[in-house]
Parts: C-alpha cells; sequence; structure tokens
C-alpha cells in the first residue's frame, strides 16, 4: 500500500511539470499584458515595469526562471497585488477555500446521501419523486442566481445572517449552503442509483431472504456498495470545491483563492494564475489518489500491488 | 449500413450479421419500450421536442424581432396586455409634438386613433409626421385639414399595440423573442459542445481500449494530464483567444469536455474486446479499424448517450457561467446564460428578466436529465 | 466568575445612565466605519498604484504637501504655506512643525525629496511617474539617462522644501494633491525595502494607521494618535471592504454592514433611489466617455463623416435609460466644472437641436461626404461590461437611423486595452478617461499626436498639437485657458473620438455618516467624516 501511493506521488511530478508547462506557454499566448490597464502607462514607464518583472527577456528565459523558482518553492511575487508574493496570498486564501468547500462537502454529503437512500428505499413512490425532483431543480440553478437570493432573503430582509463578509461562523452559512446545494443534488441522485442497484444484488436480496430488518440490510449491505460511485464523484469534486469557487467568493465578499484564478487569468497576473495553476494540479492529484485509496479499503475486489 | 463488393467487407459485414443476430438490435428495440414506457422521459422527451421547434421557428415567429430596440419600452414589465398603457399614449403624444415645436390644443383618443389640432406659425412642414412616427406608440402618422394660410391643422396617428409577453429588458428589447433565441443559442452550443467531446471521446476511448498495453497506457496518462489543468484556465484562454468567435470557442470547449467519454468509452471497449462476436470478427479477418468503427463503437452507445445527455445541461451551465463573468455570446444575439445573468444583476428592480429566461433553462435542463436518467434505466442491461 | 462581572458592569452602566454620565472612558466603544472601496488597491506603496480605488485608501494613510478637504478644495497639508517665485518656476514650500510619522518622527523636507526621486528612480518602476514629470529633470532621471540626485526638488532645511519645475504649470498645487506627491518615511522604507507596506512595518503620515491587510477582505486602519489634527479625527477604525461585485455593496448596506459604497450599479439606480431616497449619491464627476474613431482608415478619414455620427448618437437617451441618469449627456471633451478654464466652455455645436433635425443634418453631410444610406457599415468595439454592451447597442441603433449599418464585437479587458493601444485595426471604440488633476490639460494632452498610448484614433492635428505646446509656456492662467479651449473647439470640429457622457460619481452613504459631501473629484477623507449611531 504505502509503495503504492509513493509510486504514484512520485509519477505526479511529471504530470505536474507538463501541467505547468503547458499553462505557462498558453497564459502568455494570450494577447496582452499584466500593465494594460483601462488607463494606459506611459511607454517608458512600460519599459520599466517590463524589466522589473523580467518581461523584457525571452520567453524561454522567463519559463526556466519561473521554473527554478518552483523548484524552490517559490511561487513569485504578483503583479497585480504588488504587496504580496503569490506564496502570501494562498496563506491567507487557501485556508478559507478549504474550510468553506470542506463544510459544504460534508453538507452535501449527509444530506445528499440521506435523501438518495430515502429515495431508494421508496423508489417511484412520491418522496423519490420529489427527491429527484429537488435534486434536479439544485442542478439546474446556477449559483449566480442562488447566491445572491440567499444574501438578500436571509441578510436583508429578514436580517438573521450577513449578506456578505468574512469572520464568523455566522458568515459562513450562505455561502456554505450555496455551495452545497448543486453537490447535494448530485450526491442524492448518485447515492440513489446505486442504493437500487445494491438492494437488487444478491447477497442483499439473501440477507433479506432471511429476514434481516431492512434498517440493516441497508446498513450493513447496501450502503458499502453504494459509496463507490460517490466517492469517485467525489474526488474530482473535493478537489474543485476546496479550491474555491469564483461565483460564490465575488458575490459574498469572501478571501478565499477561487477569485484569483478569474481575477489573474483576465488581469494577465502571470504568477498568480501559475500559482492557482500548480495548486489545483496538486489537489486532482491528491484527491484522485484518495479515491483509489479508498476503493482498495472499500472494495475487496480492488487490490494495489502491482 | 453500406454494401461494398471487396471481400474483406464482405466478410465484415457476415461478422456484423452475425452480431447482429445477437443482441445488438434487439438491445436498442428493448431499450425504446422500455423508454416509452416511462412516463417522465416520454414527457422529457416532448418537451425537448417542443424547444427544439421553438429554437428553430420562435424567433421567427414572435410577435417582434429579438434584436429591436424600443426607446419607448426600456425595461417594461412582462404583460398578455397590449402596450402602450392608456395613460401614456397621451403624454407621449403631447411630448412628440412638441418636439416638433408645434403648439397642441386639445387632444382626443378614439380608440386606436389619436388626433390632436395643431398650430405653428411657421407653417405646417409635412415632415412633422415623422416625429410622430418616430415613437413606438404611434404609427400611421397623417395631417389632415390643412388650413388655407397653412399654419394649422390635425395631426393624427394610430396607437402601435406592441405585445410583450416577458417584458423587455434594459435596452428595450422584447425578451419573449430574446428568450427564444435565447433558447437556440443555447442548446446550439450545448449540442455542438456535446458533439465535439461525443467524436473525440468515442475515437479515444475506443482506440486507446482497443489497442491496449503500452499504447493504451501513454494515451490515458495524457488524459490524466489534462485532468490535472484546470478547467477554468482553459475556457478564459478560449474566451481570450475565440472572443469573437462563439462558434469556435464552444467546439474548443468540446473539445476539453471529451476526458470523461474517453474514459467511460475505453472501459466498454476493454470489455467488449473479450466477447464473442468482436472475437469471431477477428477469426473472420475483419482489419482492426473495421471492428472499431463496426463493432465496438455501435456498442458502447448506451453509456455514451446518457451521457451525452448530462453533458448537453452541463455545458450550458457553462456557458452561463461564462455569461456571468461577463464572457457570454456577441450581442444582438442572446443566450440563457447571459439572459439569466442580465436578469440577476436586475432582479430587484426588473423581476421579469431573470424569471422568464430562468423558467426556461430550468425546464429544458429538467427534460435533459429526466431523459438521461430514463435512457439509463432503459439501457441498464441489468434491469431486464 | 464571568457572569458576574457582566453582572458587576451591567449595573455600573446602568449606574452611569442614571446619573447622566455619559462617555466613560472604560465603555467608550470604539467607532468603527466600513467603507466599501471598489477594490483592493494593488498596493499601499503609493509609487505602485493608480486607481482611483487606490487614492481613496491612501489619502486616509499619509498626508501630501497639500490635501483635499471633504468639498474637494485644496488646503495646506503638511505644508504650511508655499511662495512661487515670478516666472512660475520654483515652488518654495514651508512644512508644518507638528507634522509626525505615525512612529513619532517628524516628517521633513527630505522625507519628500526622498519620495519624489524614488518614484523617478526607473528601479521603482513606478506605474504614474508621470505625473510628476513637470519637475525639472524629471522625465530624464525616469528614463534611467541622469542619476536620480540631480531632480529638482531639495530639502532646504528640514522644514524647508524647494521644488524647480520645468515649465510653468499652473495646476502644479493641485497635481500635489494625486498620491504621487506623498511623502515616505525614508528611514523605514531603507530598513524594509520592498516589504515597508507591510502591517507593523508601515510607516504613515496621515490620519490612520495600517492595522491589518486581507486581500480580498478588508484593510483595517487604526486612528493614527501623532496626527496633527488627530482631535478631529472622529472614526477610530476604518475597514476599507473590496467590492468587485457592486450589487454585494448594496446588499450589505442594506443590511447595514458597511456604511457607505464607492460605486452602485447603474441597473439598480431607479429602484434604490425609490428605496433609499437622498442615500443615494450621484454627482457629477471629471470623467468623459467617448468613442474613438480610427481616422486613420480610409472611410474616417472625411471630418463630415465623423460629424455626422457624433450627431446621430442621442446622448440623452443613453444617459437617461441606458445609464439610469447615473452618467450625464456629454457634449465635449472636458467635462464642465473643470478648474483653470474658460467661463464659457467649447461644445459641439448641435447639443441643443432637436435629434431628428441633427439626423436629418447629418445625412446631409454624409452626402456631401458622398456616403449613402446603407454604404457605410462600422464596427463598434466595447470592452466585457453590462453597461458598455448596453450602450453600443443603443449606438448602433442611433447610426441606423441615418443609414449606417453596424456590427458589435466585445473584447476581453486586457486584451481589449492592448489592443487598442497597439493599434488595432477597429472601427469606433469606446474609452473613456477620468480626470488625475483638475485641470483641462490632463484631458486635452490625450490628443496629442505623439500620444501614442492613449491617442487610439491616431488622429494627427499639427494646430492641435502647436496649441497644446503653446498653452506648456504659458504662465498667464487666463490666456492659457483660451489657448486650451481654443485646442478643444479645433477637437470638437474634427471629432476623431466623440463625446458622448460624462462620469458621475455614485455612492450610497448611510445617514449616520456625516460629512460626505458630493463633490467633482469624488474625494472623501475619512478624518472629515464621522460616524454616529
Amino acid at each position: 500500500m504505502l509503495g503504492f501511493v509513493l509510486r504514484r506521488l512520485a509519477g505526479a511530478i511529471p504530470t505536474i511539470f507538463i501541467v505547468v508547462t503547458i499553462a505557462f506557454f498558453m497564459i502568455r499566448a494570450a494577447p496582452g499584458g499584466p500593465f494594460d490597464l483601462e488607463r494606459p502607462l506611459d511607454p517608458l514607464i512600460m519599459q520599466n515595469l517590463n524589466a522589473a518583472f523580467h518581461l523584457d527577456e525571452p520567453l524561454w528565459r522567463q519559463y526556466l526562471l519561473y521554473l527554478g523558482n518552483l523548484l524552490q518553492g517559490d511561487f513569485g511575487p504578483s503583479f497585480t497585488r504588488r504587496d504580496f508574493s503569490v506564496a502570501d496570498l494562498f496563506a491567507v486564501g487557501l485556508p478559507v477555500s478549504v474550510t468553506l468547500g470542506g463544510l459544504a462537502l460534508s453538507l452535501a454529503l449527509v444530506v445528499g446521501a440521506s435523501l438518495g437512500v430515502l429515495a431508494a428505499l421508496r423508489q417511484n413512490k412520491g418522496a423519490d419523486y420529489a427527491v429527484v425532483g429537488i435534486a434536479t431543480f439544485g442542478i439546474t440553478i446556477p449559483n449566480f442566481v442562488v447566491a445572491p437570493i440567499l444574501s438578500l432573503l436571509f441578510g436583508v430582509w429578514m436580517g438573521w445572517l450577513p449578506a456578505g463578509g468574512w469572520g464568523t461562523p455566522a458568515h459562513m452559512v450562505l455561502p456554505v449552503v450555496t455551495l452545497a446545494l448543486p453537490q447535494i443534488a448530485i450526491i442524492a441522485r448518485l447515492t440513489r442509483g446505486a442504493t437500487i442497484e445494491a438492494l437488487r444484488s444478491n447477497h442483499v436480496r439473501t440477507a433479506r431472504a432471511y429476514g434481516l430488518p431492512t434498517r440493516v440490510v441497508v446498513v450493513t449491505h447496501t450502503l458499502r456498495a453504494a459509496i463507490l460511485p460517490v466517492v469517485s464523484y467525489l474526488g474530482p469534486a473535493a478537489a474543485a470545491l476546496l479550491t474555491g469557487s469564483v461565483v460564490v467568493e465575488t458575490i459574498f465578499g469572501i478571501p478565499g483563492i477561487g477569485r484569483y484564478f478569474v481575477q489573474g487569468a483576465l488581469a494577465r497576473d502571470y504568477t498568480l494564475v501559475m500559482g492557482t495553476v500548480v495548486v489545483i494540479a496538486i489537489f486532482v492529484v491528491i484527491f484522485n489518489l484518495l479515491v483509489d485509496l479508498a476503493y482498495a479499503l472499500l472494495d475487496p475486489r480492488v487490490r494495489y500491488e502491482r | 449500413m453500406q454494401m461494398r463488393l471487396d471481400p474483406a467487407a464482405d466478410s465484415d459485414d457476415l461478422a456484423r450479421s452475425i452480431a447482429d443476430a445477437g443482441p445488438s438490435r434487439s438491445l436498442w428495440q428493448d431499450a425504446w419500450l422500455r423508454l416509452r414506457r416511462n412516463k417522465a422521459a416520454v414527457a422529457s422527451g416532448l418537451v425537448l421536442a417542443f424547444f427544439a421547434l421553438v429554437a428553430i421557428f420562435g424567433p421567427a415567429l414572435a410577435p417582434n424581432p429579438y434584436d429591436r430596440v424600443f426607446p419607448q419600452y426600456v425595461r417594461v414589465p412582462a404583460s398578455l396586455e397590449a402596450y402602450p398603457r392608456a395613460d401614456s399614449i397621451v403624454p407621449e403624444f403631447e411630448s412628440v409634438l412638441a418636439r416638433a415645436r408645434v403648439e397642441v390644443g386639445d387632444i382626443s383618443l378614439d380608440g386606436g386613433t389619436i388626433s390632436a389640432p395643431i398650430v405653428s406659425g411657421s407653417g405646417i412642414d409635412p415632415r412633422f409626421t415623422r416625429f410622430v412616427e418616430r415613437s413606438n406608440l404611434f404609427t400611421n402618422a397623417r395631417i389632415v385639414d390643412i388650413s388655407a394660410d397653412e399654419t394649422r391643422a390635425t395631426m393624427v396617428a394610430d396607437v402601435a399595440r406592441t405585445y410583450f409577453f416577458f417584458g423587455t429588458d434594459a435596452n428595450g428589447r422584447d425578451l419573449f423573442a430574446r428568450t427564444m433565441i435565447g433558447v437556440r443559442i443555447s442548446l446550439a452550443i450545448g449540442l455542438l459542445a456535446s458533439l465535439t467531446a461525443l467524436v473525440i471521446g468515442v475515437a479515444y476511448g475506443a482506440v486507446a481500449g482497443f489497442l491496449g498495453g503500452r499504447i493504451d497506457g501513454v494515451m490515458m496518462r495524457f488524459v490524466d494530464i489534462l485532468y490535472s489543468l484546470p478547467f477554468i484556465f482553459f475556457v478564459i484562454l478560449l474566451v481570450v483567444f475565440f472572443g469573437g468567435n462563439f462558434v469556435l470557442m464552444f467546439l474548443a470547449v468540446g473539445a476539453i469536455e471529451w476526458l470523461d467519454m474517453a474514459r467511460i468509452v475505453r472501459g466498454q471497449t476493454i470489455s467488449l474486446k473479450r466477447q464473442e462476436f468482436v472475437q469471431a470478427a477477428e477469426a473472420l479477418g475483419v482489419k482492426p479499424g473495421g471492428i472499431v468503427r463496426r463493432h465496438i463503437v455501435p456498442n458502447t452507445l448506451g453509456p455514451v448517450v446518457v451521457y451525452l445527455t448530462l453533458l448537453v445541461p452541463k455545458v450550458i451551465l457553462l456557458e452561463s457561467f461564462l455569461s456571468f463573468l461577463g464572457l457570454g455570446v456577441q450581442e444582438p444575439l442572446t443566450s440563457l446564460g447571459v439572459l439569466i445573468s442580465e436578469g440577476a444583476a436586475n432582479m430587484q428592480g426588473a423581476t421579469w428578466m431573470l424569471v422568464f429566461p430562468a423558467i426556461t433553462l430550468i425546464v429544458i435542463l429538467f427534460a435533459l436529465n429526466f431523459l438521461g436518467d430514463g435512457l439509463r434505466d432503459a439501457l441498464d442491461p441489468r434491469d431486464r | 466568575m464571568i457572569k458576574t462581572m457582566l453582572k458587576a458592569s451591567a449595573l455600573s452602566l446602568a449606574l452611569a445612565a442614571s446619573l447622566g454620565v455619559t462617555g466613560a472612558p472604560a465603555f467608550a466603544q470604539e467607532v468603527v466605519y466600513n467603507r466599501g472601496n471598489d477594490t483592493d488597491p494593488s498596493s499601499l506603496d503609493p509609487h505602485k498604484t493608480s486607481t482611483v480605488a487606490e487614492a481613496h485608501v491612501l489619502r486616509d494613510l499619509f498626508e501630501g504637501l497639500v490635501v483635499y478637504n471633504a468639498a474637494a478644495e485644496v488646503i495646506p497639508g503638511v505644508a504650511e504655506s508655499w511662495e512661487t517665485s515670478e516666472d512660475g518656476l520654483v515652488y518654495t514650500f514651508r512644512l508644518r512643525e507638528d507634522a509626525r510619522w505615525s512612529n513619532g518622527d517628524p516628517v521633513t523636507a527630505s522625507d519628500f525629496v526622498f519620495a519624489f526621486r524614488r518614484i523617478q528612480d526607473p528601479a521603482t518602476a513606478a506605474g504614474y511617474a508621470n505625473i510628476l514629470h513637470p519637475i525639472k529633470n524629471a522625465e530624464a532621471i525616469n528614463s534611467g539617462e541622469m542619476p536620480k540626485e540631480e531632480l529638482g526638488a531639495r530639502a532646504i532645511d528640514e522644514r524647508t522644501l524647494e521644488i524647480t519645475l520645468a515649465n510653468p504649470t499652473p495646476y502644479f498645487i493641485e497635481l500635489l494633491t494625486h498620491q504621487t506627491g506623498l511623502p515616505l518615511n525614508q528611514a523605514s522604507v531603507e530598513e524594509h525595502g520592498d516589504a515597508f507596506t507591510r502591517p507593523g512595518n508601515l510607516v504613515s503620515n496621515g490620519a490612520f494607521m495600517l492595522d491589518s491587510f486581507t486581500p480580498n477582505d478588508r484593510i483595517v486602519m487604526r486612528k493614527n494618535p501623532n496626527f496633527h489634527d488627530a482631535e478631529n479625527v472622529q472614526i477610530d477604525v476604518v475597514n476599507f471592504i473590496p467590492f468587485e461585485e457592486r450589487a454585494t455593496c448594496v446588499r450589505r448596506f442594506e443590511a447595514g454592514e458597511v456604511q457607505s459604497c464607492s460605486d452602485l450599479p447603474s441597473e439598480q439606480i431607479t429602484e434604490l433611489r425609490e428605496r433609499l431616497g437622498d442615500q443615494v449619491r450621484i454627482a457629477p464627476y471629471l470623467g468623459t466617455y467617448y468613442l474613438p474613431v480610427k481616422v486613420t482608415k480610409e472611410k474616417f478619414a472625411d471630418p463630415r463623416v465623423r460629424e455626422a455620427m457624433s450627431m446621430a448618437i442621442d446622448r440623452v437617451f443613453l444617459a437617461d435609460e441606458i445609464w439610469q441618469g447615473t452618467m450625464v449627456p456629454a457634449y465635449s471633451l472636458v467635462p464642465p466644472g473643470i478648474n483653470n478654464y474658460v467661463e464659457d466652455a467649447p461644445t459641439l455645436e448641435y447639443a441643443d437641436v432637436d435629434i431628428l433635425d441633427r439626423e436629418d443634418r447629418a445625412i446631409a453631410l454624409l452626402e456631401e461626404a458622398g456616403v449613402a444610406a446603407g454604404e457605410l457599415t462600422v464596427d463598434l468595439r466595447y470592452n466585457t461590461s453590462e453597461n458598455n454592451k448596453n450602450t453600443m447597442t443603443a449606438v448602433g441603433e442611433m447610426l441606423r437611423n441615418i443609414g449606417i449599418e453596424s456590427t458589435l464585437t466585445e473584447m476581453e479587458g486586457a486584451t481589449y486595452f492592448n489592443y487598442l493601444k497597439e493599434d488595432g485595426d477597429f472601427d469606433i471604440a469606446r474609452a473613456g478617461w477620468i480626470g488625475d488633476y483638475n485641470d483641462p490639460q490632463n484631458f486635452l494632452f490625450l490628443y496629442e499626436s505623439d500620444n501614442l498610448g492613449f491617442n487610439y484614433p491616431r488622429w494627427a492635428n499639427e494646430d492641435y498639437d502647436r496649441l497644446m505646446q503653446q498653452a506648456e509656456t504659458e504662465t498667464d492662467l487666463a490666456a492659457r485657458a483660451e489657448i486650451l479651449a481654443e485646442a478643444e473647439r479645433l477637437f470638437l470640429s474634427q471629432v476623431p473620438a466623440i463625446p458622448i457622457l460624462y462620469y458621475t460619481s455614485k455612492a450610497l452613504v448611510s445617514p449616520k455618516l456625516e460629512g460626505w459631501e458630493d463633490n467633482i473629484m469624488n474625494v472623501h477623507g475619512t478624518r472629515f467624516l464621522s460616524l454616529s449611531n
């Protein structure tokens, strides 16, 4: 097992290297630069700025420079937030995004899985249709519509929760719910499908035939099998959620890292974009690995002793 | 099926008919029967067919063109009654005549016709009518009863009835027509990107799965790398590169979305490869290309179709996310995503701008999801 | 234990209240002002900033030689008085004795000299160094041709600063209100290098000092006890909160979480006015929104074609309907209300003509220029933003009324501005300019033919250039205003860029927040504000 993990981690290094390379040249190929603002800069000053950020050097040398710094763990200075290095920005933003994403994921898992099992046990009955309907609804409304409505409803009109901002647990409620809604929907659907399938499987039928109570059958036999598709969905979903959501962070004014991606890409903040790419790639690699390990734990047929 | 005369094709067809005699055809027939029994799926199919018709014919049949600006009707609420409202007709008539710099007498409104005596010291100019004509409220303006000295006359005009079932937007364009053109664009984008993903994903997955071994390893490794490249990053760059050309952009989005498709098809291919009818075809000397085309790909279509019905809504939502970032389609065209993101910004003052496009999107996505579910159930072999 | 303490304090509070004692120091609550801002500053180093949002923050942190008061009038800041030499070239400032840095050091003339040299140093790569290029040798130093010690600024003694200019610049005092004119604490900058802006390192001389800076969340500033006018500063803590999404600020304002917003979503203005009444502040602003026309293209070479297009644009519709009254119809490049200008500022002569008559004249002009209806198609290009889109859609519709067809092209921000600057192949674009200082030169210089960064149409007119040159050396303010007006008249007759709207500053101000005066520079230093409960 440990050998497998180490091999996988070692295998991730070239992946990340290729990702960094592709991303570096792609963002540089985009027209415009970090200093192309609505108020144009004097050509002389532009020259000074380009020199200060090494943008006047050939691209391959900038690439090598960046790689060299990256290997030493240095993400470089941000072009648009010049009081901070990219690492500083992540040090502040990543914990926020991870907290938010983690809470949303937990909420989605608990609510989604419960709803899914409920629906499966009442297949083709009222409760089932209700769950499927609500779940579908959850995926269809874009979160940039849900977020302002929640903020208006609970923040402005009812005054129960802060309308935006970050700091106290109360500030987390609305953004977590917004983030969790589509995830609840997807997890509920996945759990429902997998549970129905598991309920039909031979060993569950046998267990039922022996007269075991439904609850026991569901908990001991069905859930274990039903959780697999959820786990394989959760890998990429968790990587995406924990690295922040542009929409939710912008609308609620949350200092996470989700916004840096869009801010960075649109403002051509090269180092910030690259930093985000690296962080997301690392998250994806780690969560894929976790999914595989979870499979090994949950499904006795899977073995990783290549 | 094409008939060819070369022997390889013959043997190919033979192998195919052997395979077809097996479970393949009845799988689809069976699935169709089962799908028809699923009421939700049938209803969804009908809803989608309806929206397809709306997308194709709607914009042409709408009461107003989707890009026509009505300066007098900026942000008017949705209504089944015709505009203008009775109490706005007379003031508007007064104000347009004031712009023509004539003195206006008593305005009388009689059904669909409005008239008022006008006096102009510098003489009645027939061009005065265009001030009235220009207003969206009136048509067929004419000057009658011109006095002998040409300083007095009566201005008569018909009140133009215009319907805005969904209200109008911030430019005074008919939201009903815009929603329909939005349906067209959103569905087109969804289909276009999904089909691109389908073509690339199926081809890639089938080839990787069929060839197996080292080639498969390298090919899937490449997919893994692409997975770790953040998707939004790609999309934003695509917008930057193809900003002016939305079709191209969504072809490109489709070209990124194929990863899941490739994985699904590869998995299917690997299990199909071991099945008897494929081995039979191989034994009959069918070339690998033929096997992939004729036997592997058709048999992976079940899960692929299911995935496709889920990919279309995903792409439509992605487009609306881009619209939220302000990177949507080019004016004067629009999409449901653009309309909803404009609506979300106007939520408090002009609710109709959000409600109608949002409901339309929700209904479409509902239908796509239920149809996808229905297809999955219908195609699930274990369910038989 | 805690419970009893609470009880005890509640008791004493009740006692204090019953005795009519107010403001017992033990219970004095800090006055905290949550202030909405457009975005985070890109830096707290004044030399690395350029935007209005940054100016709001820096205005509270630092104090220059002169500052704007609540009504945007120039008042003495660190300088208590100044003299100008007769030729208008040498300014001598006398600094106030009680000017202190937040660490207690006195603010000296050499702090200013240090800052002015630093901003011109090419190694600093200051984005707005050109604002101070009127200072003697500044431009040469900035381009690396001269050592920075040659700058025309020197400290005669601790409290006397002498600045020598290259040309008489009548708006020089106005210029010094800009953030590029702020002093820096030499010792702290030299000690910390680039990290001098960090909380804990930053030494400032304004009414407030930096407490913390969390990107995308807030900048916390506390009242600076060493500030010379500290006794009149009413607010103890200011939180500058960035709002990229303007609607978010409105919601938090209505929920009582922030006391002011620095910008408003125009699409909500009508409803906001109904709901919030005079908490919605819309004031004239020193800025113009215009449409550059690529005059180097054959089809736009004839000024009559450009004039016809300008005539056909119904600015009132754009301002009132598209922008919901948050813009003002514009008929000139230099916005009204500007300082140092002629009484009767030039405008487009058809400003007051009815739009339908203007269309007739426009069609006639096009005919004269040999353009038949439907013959000309123009591409309207704009950068991503809801209101640009709506504006250009409406403009296209207006051009159609005079027989000009149009297409729309949207581009994303950085690509767009790079494209304009690099002589991109556009027909008609949109651009805007907010004055950095209150002088018409700050608008008219945009269209000097050698100003390649700003002159998007690549319009080159010798007479215009000559007039601008002349204005630069003219010391008599009235005569200079005449020359500049002559230049603008020339510009308006040629319309290489069609002015369509003037900006307004839009804000939400809570009734609890007192002292917020609407002004054309949109400056509202927190030291002049107070917050009641």
